[in-house]
């Protein structure tokens, strides 16, 4: 609609049609419109995290640091998993950083709509902004821990090739996971509150099912039933392009997480549009 | 296209589905009915009783081009319920509503503030939520640090600014967003009285840039001077729509009404209900039920509830007050300003206010009732009752006294003396 502002009025103002259970025909253009306010509710969500911690930003690059190292210990030292040709640090590293990714965009999206209560029940704009905002917030994150990466990786005399173009991929990836995912959650915690109390226990379970500390090739029995979380692949896909030659791919695993993952992100977007034009009168 | 409806509204309906809870004050009362409630969902599919209660029914108006409607009701008419389908946030249950032009509509003044950001953080997030471009922001951004008055703490987060200020910033945001149409609910009903003054300024500039509005006012006076037409709503459907002092004068119609009908019915309700008033009557000093009283006489205004509490109570607080037909505030009735008389409290009574001489001018009052008792609110209802009074003898002169000479009569003495240098 803020069209109008820098057209003549001479153009034809736009006509707007509210009825019930009307889909609204202009919602994906709506969502491109309100894209500024996607990264202000990010800039907000940064900018507010840190506000009154003394270590700051610091925090950001703890906490993996000190997950990095107690995985190591439990599967490199106590159950003495294979590492291959990487030093155990590294390995699970290079699985943490999208398991990081996943779980910052998955518990951020689900719990989006309901902490934007405020919003929701006063303004329009296209729902979809805020879980979408809570996928940028944690696209910045990562892209602090990558930078870290890298040269670390270089330290242990692992140095980046071509594959590392292709990362970006697994990060959509990971990234359309957590929003099929945080779809459903949010969409539904607006109704029942129980699903919030669900989200941190799928996050528990979710880095050991997930080969964050470990690698699948290794395991060749439980990949395939490792493959049904849709993260696997993603995971797989993160040591391929950071690690080099070492990993390699397994194909079939990372078909049946792309087809989950597909039909997540399809279940969500359907559920979410479904039950977005109630959230004002439950939320 | 002065001409042309740039809202129009047909047939608009609003359902909510209510679900019936009891309510339970101890763990082991909660914990009896949810096990209950599960059990009950596990087998019917549903755990309690719903209700279907609509707040807007058959809703159909237009408005024009350069138009500035008040919308009037009392609370719980179907006022915000219309105000959030026209600005989609809801969705209504059947009806049509088609609008050409730019829209921004103002529910709430600073909606998406962050207390954590600074107030140049917050102009532009808040600009950003309201559907203003960063570049538009950009360009007002000095004018609205000049309306809100807080050049010297832009840097300074907003929780540790003074209400009055934040809400300043607040509206200066939502003042400049310059919109086709413009939907307003209650927001000058904040801030200091200078600045309400300077939002109804801006207000009033909308209306005379001939661009359209729509604004929602319990505050009569305001309505007056800012509209030029006025919808009235009650019970979700309109009463009446037309001229503004019309659909004043509807408005305050609506108010009588709810004189005759009890208030126990009344669902707009706030308190916990363990006293809940039920109806008001009127009476003149010897005890004798009237409906209207002539100014300048006496009168009792009795006070009937019922109340669950049966033990001893402490400390209890009755009020009600008065309000004229510009939604003033003219004066406040309650036990605590007479030294908290000890009031007690039966299943079934009421409390009595006497008014040995009614000295206000005639007209109809609106009336809010207020209790509360050991500090707990038990019932508090606006727009509970209308207090209308007649232009009455005051003075006993044999004359009325003349409309001109001011809301409020006094007992006087005159006399003439001879100073001494």
């Amino acid at each position: 609609m803020s069209d109008v502002v820098e057209n003549p009025p001479a153009t034809e103002p736009p006509e707007l049609v509210i009825e019930a259970g009307r889909t609204e025909a202009h919602y994906w253009r709506d969502l491109w419109r309100y894209r500024e306010l996607l990264g202000f509710l990010a800039w907000r969500d940064i900018k507010v995290r840190y506000k009154q911690a003394v270590l700051g930003v610091a925090w950001a690059v703890i906490q993996p640091a000190v997950q990095t190292l107690l995985l190591s210990f439990v599967f490199g030292k106590l159950a003495r998993m294979p590492a291959g040709d990487v030093p155990y640090p590294l390995l699970v590293l290079a699985g943490l950083l999208p398991w990081q990714l996943f779980s910052s965009a998955f518990s951020g999206a689900g719990s989006s709509i309901v902490g934007n209560a405020n919003l929701i029940s006063k303004v329009y704009f296209p729902r979809l902004i805020v879980p979408f905002s809570a996928l940028a917030v944690a696209l910045i994150d990562l892209t602090v821990l990558l930078v870290l990466t890298v040269p670390i990786a270089a330290c242990f005399g692992v140095m980046p090739t071509w594959r590392l173009l292709l990362l970006p991929a697994f990060i959509l990836g990971a990234l359309l996971i957590a929003l099929g995912a945080g779809l459903w959650i949010t969409a539904l915690t607006v109704k029942y509150r129980d699903f919030r109390f669900i989200t941190p226990f799928i996050l528990q379970i979710g880095v050991f099912v997930t080969p964050v500390g470990y690698r699948t090739d290794f395991l060749p029995n439980w990949r395939d039933l490792l493959a049904f979380n849709p993260l696997t692949g993603v995971v797989d896909g993160f040591r391929w392009c950071l690690l080099g030659g070492t990993t390699e791919f397994y194909v079939p695993g990372l078909m049946i997480s792309f087809a989950i993952a597909a039909v997540l992100l399809a279940g969500g977007l359907w559920y979410f549009r479904k039950t977005e034009r109630q959230f004002a009168d439950v939320i | 296209m002065a001409n042309t409806p740039v809202i129009s509204v047909e047939n608009l309906s609003k359902r909510y589905v209510i679900g019936h809870e009891a309510r339970h004050d101890n763990l082991r009362d909660t914990l009896q009915h949810t096990a209950r409630k599960l059990w009950r969902r596990f087998r019917w599919g549903t755990g309690f009783q719903t209700e279907e209660f609509w707040a807007l029914r058959d809703v159909s108006f237009e408005v024009k081009q350069g138009e500035v409607v008040g919308i009037i009701g009392r609370n719980g008419a179907g006022k915000s319920t219309l105000l959030k389908i026209l600005s989609r946030i809801t969705e209504p249950t059947t009806g049509r509503i088609s609008i050409t032009g730019r829209v921004a509509s103002l529910l709430e003044v600073g909606t998406g503030f962050h207390p954590e950001l600074s107030g140049r953080e917050n102009i532009f997030l808040n600009g950003a939520i309201l559907g203003m471009k960063r570049t538009e922001i950009r360009r007002k951004f000095d004018e609205i640090v000049a309306f809100a008055e807080v050049e010297k703490f832009l840097d300074t987060p907003v929780k540790y600014y003074s209400s009055g200020m934040y809400v300043r910033l607040a509206f200066a945001v939502a003042a400049h967003l310059d919109p086709e149409i413009l939907i307003v609910d209650e927001v000058l009903a904040v801030g200091d009285a200078e600045f309400q003054k300077k939002c109804l300024g801006k207000m009033g500039e909308v209306a005379e840039a001939g661009r359209t509005a729509l604004f929602v006012s319990h505050n009569m006076a305001s309505v007056q001077h800012l509209c030029t037409r006025g919808i009235v709503l009650a019970e979700g459907k309109i009463v009446t729509q037309g001229n503004t002092a019309s659909a004043v004068q509807a408005y305050l119609h609506t108010a009588r009404v709810v004189q005759g009908i009890e208030l126990q019915h009344r669902p707009d309700r706030k308190g916990n209900g363990k006293l809940r008033f039920l109806a008001v009557t009127f009476h003149d000093l010897t005890g004798k039920q009237v409906t209207s009283i002539l100014c300048g006489s006496g009168v009792s205004v009795r006070l009937h509830y019922e109340s669950t509490y049966n033990g001893q109570i402490r400390d209890i607080d009755v009020a009600f007050n008065l309000r004229n037909d510009a939604g003033v505030l003219i004066t406040c009735f309650a036990n605590i300003q007479t030294g908290r008389p000890r009031l007690p409290i039966h299943a079934r009574g009421y409390f009595e206010c006497a008014w040995p001489k009614t000295n206000i001018r005639g007209g109809e009052y609106d009336c809010a009732l207020y209790c509360s008792i050991d500090g707990e609110v038990c019932d508090w209802l606006q727009n509970a009752f209308v207090f209308s009074l007649e232009d009455g003898d005051f003075f006993g002169t044999g004359h009325l006294v003349p409309r001109d000479h001011g809301d409020v009569l006094c007992e006087q003495q005159w006399s003439s003396c001879v100073s001494c240098s």
